[in-house]
């Protein structure tokens, strides 16, 4: 529905931006590419040759890549299932009925906009500091030891972290997609006598599953990138290494750039499988 | 100045021709009203001659300057939109002074044309108002004082009056009928409505699937229609078309016969019938016959009040100097 | 939902929601509390929650000591030049696919998406290597130029989705009365979609406010924004409670405010539309 002109004019009004993103995403892209078949240190001697595949056998085969995968599956798998279970809940609670709704909400959607390196670092000085926290005074007031967070219970303590964070987020989309469940239907099965629960799992759940796929899918994408969260406490260790950190220290820390781009060329594969599935959701959206 | 002439032109979108090549000339001066059913392809040649849609193929001229590949803008047509297309973050008075605004002219001339446009369009009360404070009426005659202002060569207008109410509707199209013997400036009006073709036009285009059934005056289309698609599409009530021995005894595949071209009578007639259902509508009354022998229900408009009702027997005889006769292929024999 | 419901129903809900409501937003309201307490207080022994003597001396020292302003300013600039630039980019593109759609808009609208996905540590090497080369590592200008990079395709998203919204008609009544291009994106588009450019800003905003995994790695003192600030107090030198809770406070606060704005416009512009 339109003329030669405008068709013209749109493909010149969207070149700026299909250049500069596929410009953002190609360059460093092959770069990265480029590197991971060598043996690149830019400290000790820089550009050494050619190497093949080796990069990419030695980052899979090092002592530190399976379990930096294992740390990033634990650390984005108990999110997910801890932020959508009690986003339902939280969504279902927060759909009935109450005074000051408006308010709770708000309080319910703050930690999303506090910025990763404030959560973090209040997290581990002011409530996981096995001295000065407030997890330490608790503790004690009970009569028991306090844990040293980061150390002895690092996963644990990264994981709540980042479920404070991600919460408000699964809470605030599954609320949405509660609040479009047709009050009509819900009120039919009240007349059918439906019990509480068959309700949840007849009515409510299934009305929810896309949005539910779709926070898990755009949750996993953020969460498999974590990186200030990480950096600002545990950097790393402690068995909360992931492998967006393994990466990041590869390239940075020890500066075997081949090596880190042979993960990082890892870490985009992943991405994309799951990009994937978001898109083909997204897409189908698009046409509706 | 506003001759506007198709050449030829057709459009496909994508692999669908929607327009297959068809001439087209409109005098200057000229009210052309095009009509058809939905999806027939009028609107889509109204926005061709605008400029809001590419022609395939084919070249359109407006007076006499080949304008195919002019942009809207240049073109010097003013159009109306079905949704009136006002600009919401703008009073009316922007509104109106948007196109010429657009055309640089000084603020003075502006503020005149504006005043004039809104005392002939009685909206001197509303010109500071935005357009969702309006009525539907209302923003209609914004969106034709923003056509007004620009004088331009030609007015298009797609569909304007299917958004108002019946009594509305009847009023508008006076007032565009006033504006047009006013101005005498060339109008395309774009409607399904053919209703509104009849009592606007100087020119109807009869359009059916992208094609022109027939160019013609109100009257040439009531009293000749060329072929069965005008003769069913033009007045109202919808002409009876019978097909069978009636026909063939008229050396015809179908016969047609206007609801008011058939007198009716209680004692003798052509033809005879029970009557279905009675409209009485004061002036006229409208019959629905059954059992008339005839494959077709027969429809008959009689004048004022005639008491037929429901289930009684009743005599039609159409008058013979006003059957039109079609062949095999649909097309009007004379 | 028109249900009726029993008060009691009601006060159960108020009181659970509530209770859990709080709890969530406890953290922040300790940071808050503990910013105007004194660094004796901040870590006593029991804890006190609000019977102490309040104080902004936290604020003056931390506006003082550090460089405050400057990582505010970074912020401020990185984070609003961003966003500007995104839009100036987006504007025509999101016209484009919204007004003219053509065979392949999806496509490329799913894939400017899909770059968003690109995990940052991949490429973390390459742009190094390239804003050393090209001199900006630590500038404001490369910074702001890589946080709208990330944020355009939200920013493209997000006004797709609000110029849809809009009667393609309004547009072309601009065309039939003589408007060119320019004028009937600056005339008429702009001024009907302030509503959504003005949530767009402010989503994507806040985003780039908070984002940190750019600003830690490209940054040294220079040009470090907020994120990298308060990063700095990790460090074990760093560890004063109260200071570190004013200067987070104020790291937070505009941010909250902004966010508490744009619930409505998050769920819009995080799922990309799919939840409405």
């Amino acid at each position: 529905m339109a003329t030669h002109q405008s068709r013209s004019a749109a493909r010149l009004m969207m070149a700026p931006a299909v250049v500069l993103l596929l410009g953002w995403m190609l360059v460093p892209l092959s770069m990265t590419l480029y590197f991971s078949f060598k043996k690149y240190l830019p400290l000790r001697g820089g550009d050494l040759g050619w190497v093949g595949l080796e990069n990419y056998t030695r980052f899979v085969t090092s002592s530190a890549f399976w379990p930096s995968v294992q740390a990033t599956l634990v650390i984005v798998g108990a999110v997910l299932v801890i932020t959508i279970v009690l986003g339902i809940l939280l969504a279902m609670l927060l759909d009935q009925p109450m005074w000051g709704q408006g308010i709770v909400r708000i309080l319910v959607i703050a930690p999303f906009f506090v910025m990763p390196t404030v959560s973090a670092l209040v997290w581990k000085n002011m409530f996981m500091d096995p001295v000065n926290g407030l997890f330490a005074h608790l503790w004690q007031f009970f009569g028991l030891a306090p844990i040293e967070w980061l150390s002895q219970a690092s996963m644990t303590s990264i994981i709540m972290i980042v479920s404070w964070q991600w919460l408000p987020f699964a809470t605030l989309i599954l609320l949405t997609a509660i609040q479009s469940l047709d009050g009509e239907q819900m009120e039919a099965a009240e007349m059918d006598g439906a019990p509480a629960l068959s309700k949840f799992f007849h009515l409510v759940l299934p009305h929810m599953a896309r949005a539910i796929t779709i926070v898990v899918l755009i949750q996993m994408i953020f969460l498999l990138s974590i990186f200030a969260e990480i950096f600002v406490t545990t950097q790393g260790s402690f068995g909360t290494r992931t492998l967006t950190y393994l990466i990041y220290q590869r390239v940075l820390e020890s500066q075997n750039v081949g090596l880190g781009s042979a993960g990082g060329i890892f870490a985009v594969i992943l991405a994309n499988i799951i990009a994937i599935f978001l898109m083909r959701i997204v897409g189908k959206n698009l046409d509706a | 100045m506003g001759k506007i002439q198709l050449k030829q032109v057709t459009k496909k979108f994508g692999d669908v021709q929607v327009i297959p090549p068809l001439d087209l000339t409109i005098e200057d001066g000229e009210f052309a009203v095009f009509v058809g059913p939905s999806g027939c392809g009028k609107s889509t040649l109204l926005r061709m001659i605008a400029g809001l849609e590419d022609l395939t193929t084919g070249t359109i001229a407006i007076d006499d300057a080949d304008a195919t590949d002019t942009p809207p803008a240049k073109r010097g047509l003013a159009m109306v939109f079905q949704s009136y297309a006002l600009y919401p973050h703008m009073s009316v008075r922007k509104n109106i002074a948007f196109p010429l605004r657009m055309a640089k002219m000084d603020k003075a001339e502006q503020d005149r044309r504006i005043a004039a446009a809104a005392s002939a369009l009685n909206l001197t009360d509303y010109l500071d108002r935005r357009p969702g404070q309006l009525s539907g009426g209302q923003r209609q005659r914004v969106a034709i004082g923003r056509a007004i202002v620009r004088e331009p060569s030609a007015f298009l207008f797609d569909e304007p009056l299917s958004n108002l109410d019946a009594a509305l509707r009847v009023g508008m199209r006076l007032e565009i009928c006033e504006m047009h013997e006013r101005l005498k400036t060339t109008m395309i009006y774009v409607t399904h409505d053919q209703v509104e073709a009849m009592t606007m036009a100087d020119k109807i285009v009869v359009l059916q699937a992208g094609v022109i059934e027939q160019v013609g005056s109100p009257l040439e289309l009531y009293h000749a229609p060329r072929n069965l698609f005008v003769a069913g599409f033009i007045g109202s009530p919808k002409m009876n078309l019978i097909s069978g021995p009636e026909a063939a005894k008229r050396d015809a595949v179908t016969i047609g016969i206007r609801p008011e071209h058939i007198d009716v009578s209680d004692s003798g007639g052509m033809w005879q019938g029970k009557v279905g259902v009675a409209e009485h509508l004061g002036s006229d009354t409208f019959f629905h016959i059954h059992d008339t022998g005839l494959a077709e229900m027969i429809t008959v408009r009689a004048p004022g009040e005639v008491s037929f009702r429901h289930g009684d027997t009743i005599h039609l005889t159409p008058r013979a100097d006003q059957i039109h006769r079609f062949d095999a292929e649909g097309l009007r024999l004379s | 939902m028109a249900r009726t419901v029993t008060t009691n129903r009601k006060i159960i809900n108020t009181a659970a929601a509530w209770t859990i409501g709080l709890l969530i937003f406890f953290p922040i309201l300790w940071t808050i509390l503990t910013s105007f307490k004194s660094e004796a207080t901040a870590i006593a022994d029991p804890p006190v929650f609000l019977f102490f003597d309040w104080s902004l001396e936290n604020y003056r020292v931390v506006l003082e000591r550090s460089d405050y302003g400057r990582f505010l300013l970074n912020s401020v600039i990185i984070a609003g030049g961003s966003i500007i630039l995104g839009i100036i980019v987006a504007v025509p593109a999101a016209w484009s696919m919204a007004f003219v759609p053509g065979k392949y808009t999806k496509d490329i609208l799913l894939w400017m998406l899909s770059t968003k996905m690109l995990p940052a540590v991949g490429v973390l090497y390459p742009i190094y290597l390239i804003f050393i080369k090209m001199g900006l590592l630590d500038s404001r200008i490369g910074l702001t130029v890589i946080l709208m990079l990330i944020n355009l395709p939200i920013i493209v998203w997000m006004l797709y989705t609000y110029f849809r919204e809009i009667p393609g008609e309004i547009l072309e009544a601009a065309r039939m009365d003589g408007a060119t291009l320019r004028e009937e994106i600056v005339y008429v588009l702009t001024p009907m979609a302030v509503p959504g450019i003005a949530s767009t800003l402010l989503l994507n905003f806040i985003l780039a406010w908070n984002e940190a995994f750019w600003t830690l790695n490209l940054t040294a003192a220079k040009a470090a924004p907020l994120t990298a600030f308060i990063a700095s107090y990790s460090s074990p030198e760093g560890l004063f409670y109260a200071k570190l809770s004013a200067a987070s406070t104020m790291a937070i606060a505009p941010i909250l405010i902004l966010g508490w704005f744009s619930q409505k416009q998050l769920v819009r512009g995080l799922t990309f539309g799919a939840v409405k």
